[in-house]
């Protein structure tokens, strides 16, 4: 590589922002919290876009300078920059290094690009909160730790910004603290994705344990030279790792605090809980695919796990009135299509629609907030409706959104859903049965989103409000942009978007025929390619149609449905009761325990007991000695010239010393 | 001069005296209650010591001990005026100079 790249910048400057807003924000004023607030991400963009801007430069040299894609300028060599040694003891050496590979840079540039955004927007959308920078300082501390997580070499420094972005969720979801269900909601996110932590902090021991290094590239190395790591100790690790990922990414069973996590500030939801954060588990399996490609158990799990979340939440989202847990139901499914990309270990179409779902759901999100602020606060569906003449640029970009989440063609959802889909289709039986749960899924996406699309903005207005306003133009740009790209984003999936990330993601160890020679997709023939994604439009336009049916043609239909099945309904809308579910199998058992043991036996019995007892021994011992200090001259007196007497009695006479020491002994035992 | 003490008084003897002297003031401090009393037999003990210090430095003929016996003398001066003073301050306060009454440290 020519020279350092200096990717420390990436994370730090984000980080000042932090400092600086968190420390002086209530003194500075407005103009200042804004310029720095804005000025972090958008310089850590720049670093990012250089970076990626010296990567290219460099690799031009090897090929024609004209072309930007093709497929050896894509293949550069992973950049390694260690910050120093951070742990090393005895066989466990750990650096603390940045690893600037395709896959990171895609990462980076989406987190930095789609973060920097969502900041601009959030100019606007906080414009009027008390806590405005505070409100940023933590935004831009997540910013901080999401890209150190993306940036992490070995898994010990993913962790830190694993955890980081969890704290910075759990500030953010909580950020109108005031509020007890957002209160609630932040605790609960940070205590769900423990559990998933926990997983990860597991497979990390086993890391150690069996591979001797954290080092991503190391363990690699490792497995790949010895072919004998198959299954077993392997396989754990890759699913401890899944139930890390499982929870960050809200997948089943640990979903259920991504629709709490609605609580926080709009843009919040986009950043955090759609575009980036959340897709950390996603990330994190594709960055160790190798342990995963070596265990088709665990691939099978991911796969199955991706494919029953996205239909599961899908179904929750066709009923819910929320304009936020709708998209959040939305997000869930959709990042079990990721799930289901990477257990059909398709990493690179997971990857892309990880990217484009950044764009359109952040889009969705941000749009959704400015409904909101338009409206005052409204969040329910059901008073909404008739605002795209009021609110058009939101009109505009949610059609577009709408557009690219339900997958229809040029928009960016519908390549990389597509490839997802594919890559699941050639499977095996297995395969086929995870493209049918895809598809259906994908029939209830357009439903669902063509719904919120119908009773915001079509039909007749049944807002209270009557003067619902367009938002001011720093939350319309952003807007317009991430439309842009919500268009666009998909578009590079056929300049070889796989083939830029095969030297990380890589051609797959094949274990089983079925399994074997996937990558690149293009090889295989168009035709099947073409068909599959004829079904998917066609499938994309009946979720389209049924929607139209219900919210405009026949607006009584819902109504009608739900009362026709009433069981079935109340189902959904109470989400299957999964919350009472965990409510009564684990949070009830765990708040009686503790309240019974550890309140009555530990706290009061053991802690509390402990405490008394040694206050009772301090008292009694010094009800004793306070006898001697009675303030009598003559009695001090006398114990000196005792003492003294004493003292010369041993000297003069040392075996006294020994008699008076059995004595004692003596005395000792007889007092038993 | 020699002829009259050309028999040399016996070491023991001077250590003898030097004990009694040191018990006596012990006792003194133990058993006397007034205040004044007991500071005499401070210097009581103190004497004892110095004729101990003063016998053996004539025993060995080191200087040490005599020069530290100048010492004792001096801190005992020093100590006299301050404890008399705190003797009268008590005897102001309290009315009283038995060591029995003056056991607070609060006056």
């Amino acid at each position: 590589m020519s020279g350092p790249l200096h990717l420390w910048l990436i994370p730090l400057l984000p980080f000042a922002g932090f400092l600086i807003n968190g420390i002086l924000g209530r003194r500075l004023p407005k103009w200042l919290v804004t310029t720095v607030a804005l000025l972090a991400p958008l310089a850590a963009f720049g670093v990012a876009l250089y970076t990626a801007a010296c990567v290219y430069i460099f690799t031009h040299i090897q090929c024609a300078p004209s072309c930007p894609f093709c497929a050896p300028c894509s293949i550069f060599q992973p950049v390694v920059e260690s910050l120093g040694t951070w742990i090393n003891i005895a066989v466990l050496h750990v650096d603390f290094s940045f690893v600037l590979d395709q896959l990171s840079l895609v990462m980076l540039l989406v987190v930095t690009g789609v973060g920097f955004l969502i900041h601009v927007y959030s100019v606007g959308y906080m414009s009027d909160d008390e806590g405005y920078a505070r409100y940023f300082s933590y935004l831009n501390l997540f910013l901080f730790f999401m890209t150190i997580l993306v940036l992490a070499g070995n898994a010990l420094v993913m962790f830190i910004g694993w955890e980081g972005v969890g704290l910075a969720s759990y500030l953010l979801i909580g950020f109108w603290f005031q509020k007890k269900s957002a209160d609630d909601a932040g605790k609960k996110a940070f205590i769900v994705n423990r559990i998933g932590d926990f997983g990860f902090l597991i497979a990390m021991f086993l890391l150690v344990a069996n591979f001797g290094t954290l080092t991503f590239t190391e363990i690699a190395t490792k497995l790949g030279q010895d072919p004998g790591w198959n299954g077993g100790v392997v396989t754990v690790i890759a699913l401890c790792l899944m139930m890390g990922a499982a929870g960050k990414s809200a997948q089943l069973p640990l979903y259920i605090w991504l629709p709490d996590a609605m609580e926080g500030p709009t843009p919040v939801s986009a950043l955090i809980h759609a575009a980036t954060m959340v897709t950390a588990g996603v990330y994190m399996v594709a960055r160790t695919h190798v342990l995963f490609d070596h265990s088709p158990f665990a691939l099978g799990v991911v796969a199955t796990v991706g494919a029953a979340t996205a239909i599961f939440a899908a179904t929750i989202a066709l009923v819910q009135n929320d304009i936020k847990r709708v998209l959040a139901y939305s997000t869930i499914s959709q990042l079990g299509y990721m799930f289901l990309g990477c257990g059909v270990a398709a990493y690179s179409a997971a990857i892309f629609h990880l990217m484009t779902h950044a764009f359109f759901k952040a889009l969705l999100f941000l749009a959704a907030g400015s409904v909101i602020h338009g409206l005052g606060g409204e969040q329910d569906l059901r008073k909404m409706g008739g605002l795209w003449k009021k609110l058009p640029v939101t009109f505009a970009v949610t059609t577009v959104g709408v557009l690219a989440i339900a997958g229809i063609p040029p928009f960016a959802g519908f390549f990389s859903k597509d490839a997802i889909l594919y890559a699941a289709f050639l499977q095996g039986t297995n395969g086929k049965i995870l493209y049918s749960v895809g598809l259906l899924t994908a029939l209830l996406t357009a439903f669902y989103m063509f719904r919120l699309w119908y009773m915001t903005f079509l039909g007749e207005p049944r807002s209270p409000q009557s003067h619902p306003h367009e938002s001011p133009w720093s939350m319309r740009g952003p807007l317009v942009i991430l439309a842009a790209l919500s268009i666009c984003g998909g578009w590079i999936w056929l300049y070889g978007f796989s083939e830029f990330l095969t030297p990380v993601l890589g051609a797959r160890v094949a274990e089983t025929g079925s399994w074997r020679l996937l990558i690149p997709y293009t090889q295989y023939s168009l035709s099947l390619e073409t068909v599959l994604s004829i079904i998917a439009v066609l499938v994309a336009l009946e979720g389209w149609l049924i929607a139209d049916k219900f919210y405009r043609r026949k607006p009584t239909r819902p109504a009608s449905l739900a009362a026709a099945l009433p069981s079935g309904y109340k189902l959904l809308a109470n989400k299957y009761f999964v919350d009472e579910f965990y409510g009564a199998t684990v949070v009830k058992p765990l708040l009686g325990f503790s309240k019974v043991f550890l309140e009555w036996v530990v706290d009061v019995g053991i802690l509390g007991g402990a405490a008394w007892l040694l206050g009772g021994i301090a008292t009694f011992a010094g009800a004793i000695l306070q006898r001697w200090q009675s303030g009598n001259l003559r009695s001090y007196a006398a114990w000196l010239a005792a003492g003294a007497a004493a003292v010369l009695l041993f000297l003069l006479v040392p075996w006294i010393t020994v008699l008076a020491y059995l004595a004692a002994i003596h005395l000792g035992v007889a007092g038993h | 001069m020699n002829i009259l003490f050309a028999q040399e008084v016996p070491l023991s003897w001077y250590l003898l005296l030097s004990a009694v002297l040191f018990s006596l003031g012990v006792v003194g401090f133990l058993i006397k209650r007034n205040l004044i009393t007991i500071f005499m037999s401070i210097e009581l003990m103190l004497n004892g010591v110095n004729l101990s210090f003063v016998t053996f430095a004539h025993q060995w003929h080191a200087v040490k001990g005599q020069i530290f016996v100048f010492f004792v003398m001096m801190v005992a001066a020093a100590e006299a005026a301050v404890g008399l003073a705190i003797i009268i301050a008590v005897f102001r306060a309290r009315a009283t100079l038995a060591v029995d009454r003056i056991d607070r440290m609060k006056l």
